[in-house]
């Protein structure tokens, strides 16, 4: 049951793999922006989770620690995002670009011994009894971890922002600043936790890329990930499932246009590359065509404590 | 003699260049509603901020039922018994109504236990609330009940609230005061900051005043009269404005049957809008914000465009022209929202002064600004309507609500308009200023230009209006002289009976 020499079980089970950076990028950026924070850093905080990922998996021989360290990294560069902004006031667009460029360039920099290295990867769980489903079980019950973690995240994310006080804090924060102030809740240490779960899913994300999608370092090998991770967070409107739908449309057209390549198409490679981030907006803007929704009232506005 | 809930012994607030409270002492009973009275600027929100425990006093004390009383944040407020609904931002337009009442609750129960919690508390105080709407879709005086609700959920000892009428029609006014009382027969003690003297007259007990941050009177409002709390208000006498009877001109500006979507989301479109204004004359138009007001300045300035005969201006159809075209012959206008719509805030009152006056003033020469001319044009209004500044190169934004109001107004009136639309010309000015510039808005009428003027001040248009009209959900009432004028009329038309209906009616 191929298709121009494409196997769809293949197909659906590389574009779990395929899509799981970008959606544990955008999840924790959604989070970020349902507190009202714009953190365009998500490419920077990709990067070094994915080369501090990389150093820490091949030094320990270990890439659940990498994964760990990576997330680790990840916060702590968003903290330096989150003071500037929260605390000294600065602004979230030109902060978000600055951490980029520096998550970029540390990462060059650290990277550099680790090129031409390959690193140990998760082995994949082939989860008892569902892995054995004909069909199915190929397709999607026998992935390594992180592509459950990954769903599991998004589950957590939306049963959190639906149904908990947290959530329902948090949401307030991001819709009405002034407001949530004026009720007593934090707005400042609120916002600062969220961007730092945000900074943490990002640097997963990253490590996920260079521990199993590749599984080597190279420099700027998240090649605009954590770009596409910030545009199906808005046109995903802020809901949780819709980001998953996002980001498993986007590393399915990544995985379908590879495979064309591949089985060499008469389309020029320049079009089929480019086809990812044009069929995923396209699509991503006719389901949120309905108009502005969803999106935090306080989204990208500095918070000043009026007293 | 009734026990004392709150004492407030002595407290300072001061912030960098302004004494916002100083020394500032008074006492509230049990079972008391007591008016805190103020110009705006006075220190009425920085005193309650500091019982609510949002702003932390620099010296003085306070105690709650003989209990030494400093709350750190609302929450330790709350939590000994004071509740408060804010004039401004305090809810979430994209959440429920259960879910804002939540946010506002230290213990909040289990959302089902909650919504039956909210209906029946709702319907026990008359103030009927559905928990799963989404506050962006309520009314104001339904917003007003969810924070309202909000604080009764908690049974305060004190309920403080934050010009709570401003935006409310008279018959809501009314299902809230009726709340009010009983709330106090209950024993709550109630802190109501308002300026709309005759609401304290009909409903406070006691009234304290300030002004520039000190206490400076007590007086029992049903005692008092509104003159007497205005003067000690603004802490001198001031006139009041003089409708002189005038000669009405020829029909100047007449609107025919003009309806226009609004550019906003959730705007309101307005529906077959009519009517005739004459020279010399004021037409008052009444209503709740958001129904309307904004789009149909809109309409009338330029910035929203309609079909050309729909607006004509003596004998001239002008409905598709532009802001700057009705300028020139003769149609101005000032918008609700002072800063950023009907002045640029970071721009100088000169260059703000050139933004609107450029065209009927000649402040350009060949394209050029003229800057001496404008800074001439600037120093007139500054001087003509008393605008406190220190001078033509202050940035507008740094005014004062109040001096910046009569800056907009200034600029506009002394361009000799045949036609001036304005919306709010006193909203959150203090009413000394209040009353300059309506005193001005009656004497470009008896110069002969007409006047249109929005509000929702209902005093206000009956006060200078020689006809008043309501507008609801974008449709205009029938338009009825102000002296044939009763308060409950007003109520149905602001609440959306319109000509038709009233002529079945009747």
């Amino acid at each position: 049951m191929d298709f121009l020499g494409i196997n769809p079980v293949l197909l659906i089970a590389s574009l779990m793999v395929s899509a799981t950076p970008i959606l544990l990028a955008a999840i924790g950026e959604t989070v970020v922006e349902k507190s009202g924070v714009l953190n365009l850093g998500v490419e920077g905080m990709m990067i070094v989770g994915a080369v501090v990922g990389f150093i820490t998996a091949v030094n320990t021989e270990n890439p659940a620690i990498g994964f760990v360290t990576a997330a680790i990294a990840g916060a702590l560069l968003s903290t330096i995002f989150a003071t500037l902004v929260l605390h000294l006031k600065s602004n979230q667009v030109a902060t978000g670009l600055g951490l980029t460029l520096v998550g970029l360039g540390i990462s060059a920099l650290l990277g550099k011994p680790y090129e031409g290295i390959k690193s140990p990867t998760l082995q994949s769980l082939d989860i008892p009894i569902l892995a054995d489903i004909p069909i199915f079980g190929r397709m999607l019950f026998s992935h390594d971890a992180m592509v459950y973690v990954s769903i599991l995240i998004v589950g957590l994310v939306w049963y959190t922002l639906k149904y908990t006080r947290a959530g329902l804090v948090l949401r307030a924060v991001g819709e009405n600043h002034d407001a949530a102030h004026a009720l007593g809740y934090k707005v400042i240490r609120i916002r600062f936790l969220a961007i730092m779960f945000g900074g943490a899913c990002s640097g997963l994300g990253g490590a996920y890329i260079s521990l199993v999608r590749v599984p080597q370092w190279t420099e700027g090998m998240t090649a605009g990930a954590g770009w596409i991770a910030l545009a199906i967070v808005v046109f995903a409107s802020w809901k949780p499932w819709r980001t998953l739908i996002g980001a498993y449309l986007f590393g399915g057209i990544t995985v379908l246009q590879l495979n064309l390549q591949a089985a060499g198409v008469a389309i020029p490679v320049e079009y089929l590359s480019m086809s990812p981030f044009l069929i995923t907006i396209a699509v991503l803007v006719i389901i949120s065509a309905r108009g502005n929704q969803g999106a935090p009232a306080s989204l990208g506005r500095p918070f000043h404590a009026s007293n | 003699m009734k026990d004392i809930l709150l004492d407030i012994n002595g407290l300072t607030k001061a912030y960098p260049g302004v004494v916002a409270n100083n020394n500032v002492s008074f006492q509230i009973l049990c079972g008391e509603v007591h008016a805190l009275l103020g110009e705006n600027g006075a220190g009425k929100s920085t005193l309650v901020k500091m019982i609510y425990g949002l702003v932390k006093p620099d010296s003085g004390s306070m105690t709650f039922q003989d209990q030494q009383f400093m709350p750190a944040s609302p929450n330790a407020a709350r939590g000994t018994g004071v509740a408060m609904v804010f004039q401004h931002f305090s809810l979430f337009d994209a959440l429920s109504v259960a879910e804002n009442i939540a946010l506002g609750m230290d213990d909040a129960p289990k959302s089902r236990d909650l919504a039956k919690n909210i209906r029946q508390v709702s319907n026990a105080y008359g103030l009927p609330l559905e928990p799963n709407r989404i506050v962006g879709t309520l009314s104001a005086g339904e917003r007003q009940r969810v924070e309202i609700i909000r604080c009764l959920l908690q049974n305060p000892k004190l309920l403080i609230m934050d010009e709570p009428t401003s935006v409310l029609t008279p018959q809501e006014v009314e299902v809230l005061f009726k709340t009010l009382r009983q709330l106090k027969s209950e024993g709550t003690s109630i802190l109501y900051i308002s300026h709309k003297l005759e609401e304290i007259r009909a409903l406070c007990d006691t009234a304290t005043i300030l002004r520039h941050g000190e206490k400076v009177d007590t007086c029992i409002p049903a005692t008092t009269t509104a003159r007497e709390m205005a003067e000690m208000m603004v802490g001198a006498s001031f006139a009041n404005p003089i409708k002189a009877n005038r000669e009405m001109g020829d029909t100047i500006l007449s609107l025919k049957n003009v309806s226009a979507s609004s550019a906003e989301a959730f705007g309101t479109s307005l529906q077959g809008i009519s009517l005739d204004l004459k020279e010399g004359e004021i037409l008052g138009i009444g209503g709740v914000a958001g129904n309307g007001q904004d789009e149909l300045l809109a309409t009338l300035s330029g910035e929203m465009t309609v079909a050309s005969d729909m607006i004509i201006l003596d004998g001239q159809a002008i409905g598709k022209q532009g802001p700057t075209a009705r300028r020139k012959i003769g149609l101005l206008s000032a918008p609700e929202e002072r800063l950023g719509h009907a002045a640029a805030p970071a721009m100088s009152l000169r260059e703000n002064t050139v933004i609107t006056a450029a065209e009927r003033k000649s402040l350009l020469n060949n394209g050029f600004i003229d800057w001496t001319a404008a800074d001439q044009y600037t120093q007139d209004i500054i001087a003509d309507f008393d605008v406190r500044t220190l001078g033509t190169h202050t940035p507008a934004g740094s005014l004062s609500g109040g001096n910046l109001q009569k800056f907009v107004v200034g600029r506009e009136v002394l361009q000799n308009p045949k036609v001036f639309v304005v919306n709010q010309p006193t909203w959150g000015v203090d009413a000394a200023a209040a009353a300059s510039i309506r005193q001005k808005l009656l004497d470009l009428a008896d110069n002969g230009a007409g006047v249109i003027v929005i509000s929702q001040d209902l005093d206000e248009l009956l006060e200078i209006s020689n006809r008043f009209c309501a507008i609801n959900e974008g449709r205009l009432s029938k338009i009825v002289p102000t002296a044939t004028l009763e308060m409950d009329q007003i109520g149905l038309m602001m609440g959306g009976a319109t000509a038709e209906q009233e002529g079945a009616d009747a």
